[in-house]
């Protein structure tokens, strides 16, 4: 209880410090900075929350908005496309996209058209499309943007990116909360928390802080193993192959006398 | 109960493996099959990464075939000298088959290849037997008909002839090492044990009586898998430890049943469901590359095949 206080107590302290930067800032904190992944991982809760600290009172006239991601790292990807030849489906052209997070998940106070202009957009890359980014169309195909929809398409499908709008609750211009749920097969890295404030669809202000997603105990050491020693551990697999198939043989003659 | 994969970095349900690794342990022991043909198509389905499945897959194979290989032994049903003959020539064929899948990877059409060698491999060898138990059965149920006595064909005119004493046979080696080469080669390139190429193989190729084969063929299994689990360990670092130690547990108390229902079942029945099964997988994979998938894009990580 007085670990979950403490984040609170924190942004509680931020909010009475005075500051002379930006008009509008945001102060905010996650439920938890470290995501353990181990052995029963099933998937995980996120509760991210805080509030605008200003100097100046409320406009009534030009409301706020709150647009907050969740970001897992990039890694290049090969999107393949099949295609009837001679009567069998085959993969024929590939395209590489060469910036798509593993994980994404955007979560807005109201829809996301409404509170963000397209040349916000595409200056600081929040929507799903604009995130994702091919480079290296090969010539010979002449649909390219086919190959990051299916990206995007695939990833939804299992959840790996979300589209949350009206999931943020923002309570008089100042406090917001949401929660976002961190699927099971989820991958280790580093996560990217970013909010941002907006105002007649153009952003004010963004916060950004990091969320560690990473292996721990039994997981973390066989991660570890297979790829440090990888003798080691290619013998151990053999090991305990063997020793499981040697057990259990003995288990059923036991049984059978 | 829910399991997070450390390497496939998936999580999955632990009885879902368990079971998994039952059915196909059971069809292990039953036919002398290593079951990779069914299990790895199968980790597909439930979300494991390809990789991780084929080289997790080899790890389980081990297990269940040594379970299998001790059950024979007790029995005497394993042709030791045949055996290590097999696995000179699939140790060979295995070296080579990862130079073959190596140069198909970079030519980008892995994956077609491997589900064409499935459907023709399981489809050839699945109709043949399937043919030839239900003559077997047919002749037995004719009565007065006589066995028809093993013919003397070219692989008894080759020389290095060597005396197979558990298996009855007077044989040249150069067939059975060429065997063991073919086996090891498409274990290499389709992630499998090879069985279902190697008692067809033994059965009409050698000669050999089907009882004797299934103990040796788990025989040459157990080694060339282990092979090639430490190849994938060490090279692609794709080996599960948690993922194979659920299928193991339930492969090895799997092979074990299977081992004892197969002693009391006839070698034409026997036979003849093993070509039923390896049917029925050559139809899927085959429908599979037919009939247009729902889903026509498919990711994977850059720089691979």
């Amino acid at each position: 209880m007085i670990a979950r206080l403490a984040p609170l107590a924190a942004l509680l302290l931020a909010l009475a410090q005075p500051s002379t930067a930006a008009e509008e800032e945001i102060v905010a904190d996650l439920s938890q900075r470290q995501v353990p992944i181990t052995a029963d991982f099933d998937g995980s809760e996120l509760i991210l929350f805080g509030a605008v600290k200003r100097e100046s009172p409320i406009s009534i006239l030009e409301p706020l908005s709150v647009i907050i991601t969740v970001a897992g790292p990039s890694r290049p990807i090969t999107v393949r496309r099949k295609e009837r030849v001679a009567g069998i489906w085959v993969n024929t052209d590939a395209v590489e996209v060469d910036l798509a997070p593993s994980f994404y998940a955007i979560a807005t106070s109201r829809p996301i058209d409404q509170i963000l202009s397209d040349t916000e957009d595409l200056r600081y890359k929040i929507s799903i499309p604009r995130l994702i980014r091919s480079v290296g169309a090969p010539m010979t195909v002449m649909d390219s943007p086919a190959f990051t929809e299916a990206v995007i398409r695939i990833r939804v499908a299992n959840g790996a990116y979300q589209m949350r709008p009206n999931t943020v609750a923002f309570f008089d211009q100042t406090l917001f909360k949401t929660s976002v749920t961190l699927p099971a097969n989820l991958t280790e890295g580093d996560y990217k928390v970013t909010l941002y404030l907006t105002r007649n669809k153009k952003v004010v202000t963004t916060y950004t802080t990091n969320l560690g997603v990473k292996k721990v105990g039994l997981e973390r050491f066989l991660y570890r193993l297979a790829h440090d020693r990888p003798l080691v551990y290619g013998l151990m697999s053999i090991a305990i192959a063997i020793a499981a198939g040697w057990g259990a043989s003995a288990v059923f003659r036991y049984f059978r006398n | 109960m829910q399991i997070y994969l450390p390497i496939a970095e998936v999580s999955v349900n632990a009885f879902l493996l368990l079971g998994l690794g039952g059915i196909v342990g059971m069809l292990s022991g039953m036919f002398g099959v290593g079951g990779g043909f069914l299990m790895t198509p199968l980790l597909f389905f439930i979300g494991i990464p390809p990789a991780v499945a084929v080289a997790t897959e080899a790890n389980q194979i081990v297990a269940s075939s040594f379970s299998g290989v001790l059950a024979h032994f007790k029995r005497k049903t394993v042709d030791l000298r045949m055996g290590t003959v097999l696995l000179v020539g699939g140790l060979i064929g295995a070296a080579l088959g990862v130079q073959v899948f190596n140069y198909l990877k970079s030519l980008g059409q892995v994956d077609l290849l491997v589900k064409l060698c499935y459907v023709v491999f399981l489809g050839i060898i699945g109709g043949l037997m399937f043919i030839e138990s239900l003559n077997a059965i047919w002749r037995a149920k004719k009565p007065g008909a006589k066995p028809v006595r093993k013919k003397h064909n070219w692989v008894h005119a080759l020389p290095l002839k060597v005396k197979f004493r558990t298996s009855g046979l007077y044989i040249s080696v150069i067939p059975p090492i060429l065997v063991g080469v073919l086996v090891g080669v498409l274990a290499a390139i389709m992630g499998v044990g090879g069985g279902f190429v190697m008692v067809p193989a033994m059965i009409y190729l050698l000669g050999m009586p089907t009882k004797v084969v299934v103990g040796t063929s788990l025989f040459q299994i157990m080694f060339v898998t282990a092979f090639t689990t430490l190849l994938h360990a060490t090279t692609n670092f794709t080996v599960d430890l948690p993922l194979a130690v659920l299928l193991l547990v339930g492969g090895v108390v799997g092979a074990q049943f299977g081992a004892m229902i197969g002693t009391r079942m006839k070698a034409e029945q026997l036979r003849i469901l093993l070509a039923l099964m390896v049917l029925v997988v050559c139809l899927k994979l085959a429908l599979d590359l037919l009939i247009q998938p729902s889903e026509l894009y498919s990711l994977g990580a850059a720089g691979h095949a």
